[in-house]
């Protein structure tokens, strides 16, 4: 297909437009690293120092030390674990429904509500939550986060069963299985890696959430990005810390990628979702 | 329990057996139709409500009627608003469309690290918004940040980035292209990976080199996966706020403050809550009306 003289100069250009696609995705991360491992004094040094000196553990330190941060950490596990948890019990049966019924109309509606801004829910939700009793607590960011979660899930999973062969809870209906039992016991087993795919993709979407827990989470409820925003607030100097809260934040998410990138872009692919 | 034999004969002809199959469905899809009643569309008509009302949070409710629409027509901050939101929305589209695309391309091609070289490219897409807001905060410094550096050592003079009402604007576009270009990329790597590779060799029999072969037959195959991106895109640029608000909330004075910075400051700052209703109505319209003009460019209508 290609000349070799061609293929040649060819390799050379690829190799060119990777290093400088993917630098730029390095740099952030490693001096997201940088900043959080240095001293303040190598922080805020002139010219930048790269590669710290005198690779410290204080900033982390001093996060944990100043602020409840493991409360907060918890708060975003309780909150991003739970809406994951109600969305798939509400949105994998709703996916397989509107597969099924090719109820289509439910699938619009999911579309636009995925056009909508986060904050245009916010208004309402924090004067109802104030009525009901229900701001600061981590039930009101649970609930708001199925805004987040159900969209996500119900629309991965009609795709993943549109694509299951029908037949085989055909089978099961002739002989004599209820709907609900060739669900549970025929497509539910088969769509488990579009099960894995939704709840990856709804609980990183939950864990990144800012705009919905800035406005309804108080001091006891805050979850780890609003605590890092706070850092960020009233910190400004300190760098260091201000890079390690962002670290600790941002961890999870990264490692978890690392382990299951491929569903992620299988989900991103078919999805294209965020939050 | 639905009886199995009703399920599989459905003798009253096609038509009323797939109604009656699609009646059994309904339980499946009840509870999600609940829950989106109540967190999603609840919101919606309560919105459309108090858009009507004079209501500020502690004072009683009164009935304005399109009183705070009217009003926005003469807002000259919130009239500045929409204009900033368009231009930063019109950036933060091109830049991850175009460098989307080529990365598409170059990942699209068999060489070694492949996967763990993709899988370093998407981190930005699902790293924390706040997060990388913060370490941008950081690098954007005039004196102390490490981006003056950079520009420095290849003898560019510095920038004021976020920090100056001129640069504010492209500089928290360089976040959001440096976040959200590996989903374009994902996505039209989707489409290329789809693509029957028939043409591809016959162009080449034929003579063509790669640049032909991309303009004539690669770019227009794939075209409807790009617009895929682009509505994505357009949705979530309008939308963007956890990045601006993190790293300017709005300024330097109103220099970044799009739409949604200026509903969150007068929804939750201000608590005009009857006039941030209205602009979230005018902010939905105008989200829904730019994904429908494109999703109509793009023709066959999904999710992605």
């Amino acid at each position: 297909m290609r000349t070799r003289r061609r293929g040649f100069l060819g390799r050379i250009g690829f190799w060119l437009g990777m290093i400088i696609l993917l630098s730029p995705v390095v740099f952030v991360f490693f001096w997201m690293l940088s900043l959080a491992f240095k001293p303040d004094v190598e922080n805020t040094a002139y010219p930048p120092i790269f590669i710290p000196h005198h690779p410290t553990l204080d900033n982390f330190r001093y996060v944990f030390a100043n602020s409840p941060f493991a409360l907060y950490a918890r708060n975003s596990f309780v909150v991003a674990f739970g809406a994951t948890a109600l969305s798939l019990l509400v949105g994998v049966p709703a996916g397989y429904g509107i597969a099924k019924a090719r109820a289509y109309g439910l699938a619009a509606f999911v579309l636009i509500s995925r056009m909508t801004p986060g904050l245009s829910y916010l208004i309402p939700w924090f004067m109802l939550f104030r009525f009901v009793g229900l701001n600061n607590t981590l039930w009101a960011l649970i609930i708001t986060h199925l805004t987040i979660g159900l969209p996500i899930t119900i629309w991965v999973m009609m795709g993943f069963f549109e694509d299951l062969h029908p037949e085989l809870e055909e089978a099961a209906l002739v002989d004599g299985a209820g709907i609900w039992a060739a669900f549970r016991d025929v497509a539910l087993p088969l769509s488990r890696p579009g099960i894995v795919v939704a709840a990856i993709l709804a609980f990183i979407f939950s864990w990144n959430d800012f705009i919905f827990a800035v406005v309804l989470a108080g001091r006891e409820t805050r979850t780890l990005p609003v605590a890092v925003f706070n850092v960020l607030t009233f910190e400004q100097l300190a760098w260091g810390a201000l890079a390690a809260a962002a670290l600790i934040v941002t961890l999870p998410v990264l490692i978890l990628t690392a382990f299951v990138q491929r569903q992620i872009i299988v989900g991103m692919t078919a999805g294209g979702i965020k939050g | 329990m639905v009886n199995a034999r009703e399920a599989a004969v459905g003798s009253g002809g096609r038509a009323r057996a797939s109604y009656r199959r699609r009646d059994k469905y309904v339980r499946f899809i009840l509870p999600a139709v609940l829950v989106i009643s109540a967190v999603i569309i609840f919101p919606w008509l309560f919105t459309l409500f108090m858009s009507l009302h004079d209501w500020q949070v502690a004072s009683p409710r009164v009935f304005v009627g399109l009183d705070n629409y009217l009003n926005l027509v003469g807002d000259t901050r919130f009239r500045a608003a929409v204009g900033r939101t368009l231009i930063y929305a019109a950036l933060a589209v091109a830049l991850p469309t175009v460098i989307g695309t080529i990365a598409a391309v170059l990942f699209h091609r068999d060489f070694p690290l492949r996967g763990l070289l993709r899988s370093i490219y998407i981190l930005p897409m699902v790293a924390t918004p706040v997060a990388i807001a913060l370490v941008w905060t950081m690098m954007f410094h005039p004196q102390l940040g490490v981006l003056n550096y950079l520009l420095s050592l290849v003898g560019l003079p510095p920038s004021l980035w976020v920090y100056s009402p001129q640069t504010v604007i492209p500089s928290l576009v360089l976040v959001e292209t440096w976040q959200w270009t590996p989903l374009v990329m994902l996505i039209v790597l989707g489409g290329l990976s789809a693509l029957p590779t028939e043409p591809l060799e016959s162009a080449a029999i034929d003579g063509a080199n790669s640049w032909q072969v991309f303009r004539d037959i690669t770019l227009p195959m794939v075209l409807p996966f790009i617009m895929v991106a682009v509505v994505l895109r357009t949705i979530d640029a309008l939308k963007a706020f956890d990045t601006i608000f993190t790293i300017t909330q709005g300024g330097p004075g109103t220099a970044s403050e799009t739409i949604n910075i200026y509903l969150y400051l007068q929804a939750f700052s201000f608590f005009r809550i009857g006039h941030a209703s209205a602009v979230v109505v005018v902010f939905f319209v105008i989200i829904v009306a730019f994904s429908l003009t494109l999703l109509g460019v793009r023709q066959r209508m999904q999710w992605a």
